[in-house]
């Protein structure tokens, strides 16, 4: 039933469809992509743009009850027709429960990808009653997941049919190790959350980038009176000459990025200019009018090219285009050596690793009196706002950071992005102003995993002991400082492996190019040192006629034992406990391989391990945390939380630490997260920090706030610390019952601060560290975790496709507070380490979107089985270390040396992709 | 914004959309190649939106042809019942991008587009299909070797459009595959495709059409081998008479997805499995 309105040809047109089962009327230009249309006009911001391109799913929608890209679908599509987004689930029974089966099963981390696997999940739940694994694939195929814990998706569809879907609260004082649903999970699932993009005021005016097309340019800003004459929409163009101070820079001494470029550029995707005007129309200025003139130079690629002698000094004060070293040298190198009965050494190469959250960075700004706020999708509220000060030069208390929704981080949003450019915008215009990153732009300014260029060699004596391990990473850090510091200094600290080594000489360089920067992602290097001393533990297992599982268990560092540092673990080094854990699975791998293999010549099966270990929290520097949690007035019990939970899942953790401190019930408390003005500093939600840094401050927050409530009530603080006294509420009064009597808190009496509590506990925790001597030994972090990792691949001897069948995993993650957070967390980080082994490379110019940037789909992550060792850190709170980024590190490595187990070729460059393996499969039939 | 002139035309019937087609109007049919080609840009110039009009959205049985309209897509495909010569193509059309660009996409969108990577022309030169061309005064039929030209360039004459797209029917016992290489599961773009459509009369090859995508601009057949396979008895291994030879003709480039070497030698690898999985058709 078309309408005969749209049988003219108009520009403006009357759209009637039926939204969530309301009858709608759109009226406006007849060409809107649906998406924008349904969370702008609708203000429905449920579903997500992750890429308007029909890549990433984060968009899909049901249209007449069939699956699709809303950002593929013009408005007109839509006439007469059913529409049904994710905000329209809870209208039907089987959707209902498909919600509370996902937030039952963990699916959603960061959340940003929910709408869209919902979604298909109805939409597979349409075709069939109990659909099989294989049907849950085929239909969820096209949305994309970044935190990566597939598997939880799936279990999820699968259990849609249970009946008792709801959750029993852990008892109070067992909250910790308690499997709670995450306290945020279903406003993931609703669609109310709201992300960068998603609560941008309608009257908002708008930035868009100009950006270089060169990696290296000079250029000139031309005459912008024509170029505003011909789109009188803009407003105001704002460049360098707008920025106050225009360098920022996440170490405090190198602020050495501009916000725009001065007058020439460095990398392909750099800022010259911002145009700020209304949204629409912005949208139709074509960037290439905008008047500027470029004289391109010879760029600087790769770090061959950085090292020459003629090569242009990116820096003025980094002469030789060097950014950092790091070093760790203990003992004798050559005596290590000499002491070895098996030597191995190899290069190694890895390029660049694009985050790929599902959500581009966005956010907005307003004026609020003498004050900015902005309202970002961030990982580091308080960094950003110092480093809005800077640019700014103004106060730091000028300026409140309220953190939205994170659509995915993994490092990425460590760095500033839209900040500087809607700050400013807003105090030039006076006005709110909002900057959404499109995907090809996302991709093109933001940092990468840094490509590295690895020579390591390892030696063990006859048993397999390791004697000697000597590591040289050169990484290409692209144009600007960003985190390059960072992963130089955590290199040599972890690259002789989670191993017992005598003899240690570990080195780093990292080199400016004409690259993005490259910063941040998950493991600081560390994923791309473990691929090479993997490789080598190997070889050596060949060489020392040993197991591969036992070389490892051999060497594994123990209680007591020193590390490369220098520094006696004197406790919680679980990778023994990792290996005894898997050793039956790898056992059972192993015989499937054989088993396999000797029917099948075209597919080969293969089994590979990887170990590591990562020291949680910044190197070798102070990093606190500050939690406090207040009782107000009412008697209502607040979090004030400054860790940003980036989909890890913070909130759900720090509550449940918070709760049994307290001793309370989980949903008894209210959070606040990482708002500037309400919450302390609690560091960056990166290095895998929060759980062990901010949730000992919160430990301590809880059990300060207990301490004072019962000191206000009369009682002893020894009695504060029996736990069979609880806090509850009796007649709208918080108070505490002891001894069966309940004594309640009479806040009348107390004076509330300007948050409106009464009693405040606060807690701050910041790990012991010493600073690394001149040869990098020293005590760098307070604790370690320790993975292992077995992985069974599948080789296409001729096609030289891999397929990843299994995964099993081993994490000391000291104590898991929630032991399904954790699995999410390493199933996430198996999943972005199966990218790096496979498919993912970031190549400028030539992957800026998702389409040829390859991301694992839900058909590439295998089934993972999850094992969680508790080797108990004195220092965290329950024991917990940190699982933020260990599940990615081995996992790499584990895939290369099963398709070395499956193929007999020791790769040496990662990704795998087919045609790199198919070459090297071909010089060794060639060779033999 | 004055200097940007819109217009956006969806009519229900055909007639109305030929006369509207002028040379500078873009027609829009799935639009899963179109937007993304303008992500972070409006858009500007005459559009003309095909996805109203019944007669282009079936799939009609005539005597000689399967007729496809111009705005069926994939999922149309995979849920139609057809006859054997199509199992390729139902296997092409799941492996497109995910359900959501089944759902949206078109057959004869994707050959408009032209893309060299694209999966219907390997299939649809295998099914020796013809496309139907209108205009508002005249309707021609062109067959798809002559309709695609190159690297996302088509005969396709300015303000005509494609209606339909004619499938031969074929009489003997045929059976048909479709293999495709790419990076990932779900969601890829293929580094190289076989299309195989087979004829078998008395136990013999009556036909054989083989073809391959992505290692040239336009997807190519095989002819030598097709020659070479005609009479092959249902007996014996067929995947054997496929020689290096028989790609001389594929030019297939380096880029990210793959280099030329892996494109051309992988193509070789999967053209012999595409032909013996194609015979074990016959048999099960
Ligand atoms: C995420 C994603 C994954 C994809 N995966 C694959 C894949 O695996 N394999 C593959 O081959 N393709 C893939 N594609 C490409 C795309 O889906 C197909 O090419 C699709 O079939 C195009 O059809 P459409 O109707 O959407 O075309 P549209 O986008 O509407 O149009 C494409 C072009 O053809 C022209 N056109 C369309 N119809 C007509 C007509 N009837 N007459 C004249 N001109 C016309 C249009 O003007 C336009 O230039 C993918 C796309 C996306 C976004
Ligand atoms: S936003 Fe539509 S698919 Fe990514
Ligand atoms: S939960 Fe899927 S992208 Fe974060």
């Amino acid at each position: 039933m078309t309408e005969t309105h749209i049988q003219k040809i108009s520009t403006e047109v009357t759209i009637n469809f039926t939204l969530n089962g309301t009858r709608s009327q759109y009226r406006g230009s007849p060409f809107k992509r649906l998406s924008a249309v349904i969370r702008d006009d609708f203000r429905l911001t449920g579903l997500k743009i992750g890429c308007d391109a029909g890549d990433c799913g984060a968009c899909t929608i049901l249209l007449d009850g069939k699956q699709i890209c809303s950002c593929l679908t013009s408005i007109s599509s839509a006439d007469g027709k059913t529409i049904t987004t994710v905000e329209g689930l809870r209208l039907e029974q089987t959707t209902r429960k498909l919600q509370q089966s996902f937030a039952k099963h963990g699916a959603a981390q960061c959340g940003i990808c929910m709408p869209g696997f919902l979604i298909a999940g109805a939409s597979v739940l349409k075709k069939h009653e109990k659909p099989t694994k294989q049907q849950i694939l085929d239909e969820l195929g096209g949305v994309l997941c970044r935190c990566g814990a597939y598997q939880k998706i799936i279990e999820a569809i699968l259990d849609a049919n249970n009946p008792s879907l709801e959750t029993k609260e852990p008892e109070i004082g067992k909250a910790v190790g308690f499997r709670y649903p995450k306290t945020d999970g279903m406003t993931k699932l609703t669609g109310e959350e709201k992300f960068g993009a998603d609560s941008i005021p309608a009257d908002a005016l708008w930035l868009r980038i100009i950006r270089s097309p060169h990696d290296s340019a000079h250029f000139e800003l031309g005459d912008f009176g024509p170029f505003l004459k011909k789109y009188p929409g803009i407003q105001k163009i704002m460049t360098a000459a707008d920025m106050p101070f225009n360098r920022f820079g996440v170490y405090p001494h190198i602020k050495d990025q501009p916000v725009m470029a001065e007058n020439f550029v460095q990398f392909k995707g750099e800022a010259i200019a911002a145009l700020i005007g209304e949204k629409e129309t912005l949208l139709q200025v074509p960037l290439e009018d905008f008047p500027v003139s470029f004289q391109v130079n010879v760029p600087v690629l790769g770090i061959e090219a950085a090292k020459s002698e003629t090569a242009t000094v990116l820096h003025r004060d980094h002469a030789d285009n060097v950014l950092a070293r790091g070093k760790v040298h203990k003992k004798n190198i050559e005596k290590g050596f000499q002491e070895s009965a098996f030597i191995c050494e190899e290069f190694f190469q890895t390029g660049f690793v694009e985050h790929s959250y599902i959500e581009p960075e966005a956010g907005w700004a307003k004026i609020v009196g003498e004050r900015i706020e902005i309202m970002v999708s961030t990982q580091t509220p308080v960094m950003d706002k110092m480093e809005l000060a800077g640019v700014l030069l103004c106060d730091s208390e000028k300026i409140r950071v309220i953190p939205t929704a994170c659509g995915g981080g993994f490092g990425g949003k460590l760095d500033m992005s839209v900040q500087p450019f809607i700050a400013r915008a807003a105090q030039l215009t006076g006005r709110a102003v909002a900057l959404v990153y499109d995907r090809p732009e996302s991709l093109a300014s933001s940092t990468k995993r840094h490509a590295s260029k690895i020579w390591a060699k390892f030696g063990c004596d006859h048993n397999g002991k390791l004697k000697a391990s000597q590591l040289f990473a050169e990484f290409d850090t692209g144009a600007y400082a960003s985190w390059g510091p960072t992963v130089a200094d955590r290199v040599p600290v972890h690259a002789s492996g989670p191993y017992y080594v005598p003899h240690v000489k570990n080195d780093s360089v990292a080199y400016y190019t004409n690259r993005h920067p490259a910063g941040a992602f998950r493991g600081f290097g560390v994923p791309q040192s473990t691929i090479a001393h993997e490789s080598l533990m190997d070889w050596l297992a060949e060489k020392a006629g040993l197991d591969r599982l036992e070389i490892r268990y051999i060497n594994a560092l123990r209680e007591g034992d020193a590390t490369a540092t220098g520094q006696v673990l004197e406790n919680s080094a679980g990778l023994p406990q990792c290996l005894d854990a898997l050793r039956p699975r790898w056992k059972e791998f192993l015989d499937e391989v054989v088993c396999f293999n000797r029917v099948n010549t075209q597919i080969k099966r293969g089994a590979g391990i990887g170990c590591m270990w990562y020291g949680v929290g910044n190197t070798s520097m102070s990093n606190p945390s500050t939690i406090r949690i207040g009782i107000s007035e009412a008697g209502t019990i607040t979090l004030y939380n400054g860790a940003v939970d980036i989909g890890q899942g913070s909130n759900t953790v720090l509550t449940q630490i918070a709760a049994d401190a307290l001793g309370i019930a989980v949903s008894q408390i209210h959070l606040v997260m990482g708002d500037t003005d309400l919450t302390a500093d609690a560091g960056k939600t990166s290095a895998s920090r929060q759980t062990f840094i901010s949730g000992k401050a919160c430990e301590l927050a809880g059990k300060s706030l207990r301490e004072k409530l019962f000191a206000a009530l009369g009682l002893s603080v020894t009695d504060a610390g029996n736990p069979l006294h609880r806090i509850e509420r009796e007649n709208n009064l918080i108070g505490v019952r002891c001894n069966n009597r309940f004594y309640g808190l009479d806040t009348s009496v107390l004076e509330p601060d300007s948050n409106g509590d009464v009693l405040i506990g606060e807690g701050y925790f910041d790990p012991p560290t010493s600073p690394l001597n001149s040869e990098g030994q020293g005590n760098p972090y307070a604790a370690y975790g320790f993975a292992a990792q077995i992985a069974m691949v599948e080789v296409d001897m001729e096609l030289a496709c891999v397929k990843v069948l299994k995964i099993a995993a081993a994490h000391d993650a000291g104590k898991a507070i929630n032991p399904m957070l954790v699995e999410g967390q390493i199933m996430g980080g198996i999943s972005q380490g199966l990218g790096l082994a496979l498919m993912e490379e970031y190549v400028s110019g030539q992957t800026e979107n998702l389409h040829n940037y390859l991301i694992p789909t839900i058909g590439d992550v295998p089934e993972i089985e999850c094992m969680i060792i508790e080797s108990a850190s004195p220092l965290g709170p329950s024991g917990a270390k940190g699982v933020g980024e260990p599940g990615l590190i081995p996992t790499a490595a584990a895939i290369l040396g099963a398709i070395n187990h499956a193929a007999g070729i020791r790769l040496k460059q990662v990704p795998v992709l087919p045609h790199r393996l198919y070459h090297e499969l071909r010089k060794k039939k060639g060779g033999s | 914004m004055g200097s940007i002139s819109k217009s956006y035309f969806r009519p229900d019937n055909l007639n109305s959309a030929l006369e509207f087609l002028t040379p500078e109007v873009k027609v829009l049919s799935g639009g899963t190649d179109f937007f993304p080609e303008r992500v972070g840009t409006d858009f500007a110039g005459k559009i003309l939106d095909i996805c109203s009009i019944p007669e282009l959205k079936e799939i009609v049985e005539t005597e000689k042809y399967w007729k496809i309209g111009a705005t069926v897509t994939w999922s149309d495909i995979i849920q139609k019942i057809l006859p054997s010569y199509f199992d390729g193509l139902k296997l092409a059309a799941r492996e497109i991008g995910g359900v959501q660009i089944q759902n949206q996409g078109t057959i004869a969108g994707n050959i408009c587009n032209a893309s060299p990577a694209a999966d219907a022309p390997p299939v649809l030169m295998t099914l020796d299909a013809m496309i139907e061309v209108s205009s508002s005064s005249e309707t021609k039929n062109i067959p798809i070797s002559d309709f695609i030209l190159g690297n996302r360039k088509t005969c396709l004459d300015p303000a005509h459009l494609v209606t339909a797209i004619l499938v031969p029917k074929l009489k003997n016992r045929t059976a048909s595959h479709f293999f495709k290489l790419g990076a990932r599961r779900y969601l890829v773009i293929s580094i190289a495709m076989v299309s195989t459509v087979i004829e078998i009369d008395q136990g013999k090859i009556a036909s054989a059409r083989l073809s391959i995508g992505a290692c040239s601009p336009v997807a190519k057949r095989i002819s030598d081998l097709e020659k070479r396979l005609q009479g092959s008895s249902i007996e014996n291994s067929w995947e054997e008479q496929v020689l290096p030879d028989d790609l001389a003709e594929l030019s297939p480039i380096d880029d990210i997805r793959a280099d030329a070497v892996y494109r051309k030698e992988a193509a070789l690898i999967m053209l012999k499995r595409t032909i013996k999985e194609t015979r074990m058709k016959f048999f099960s």
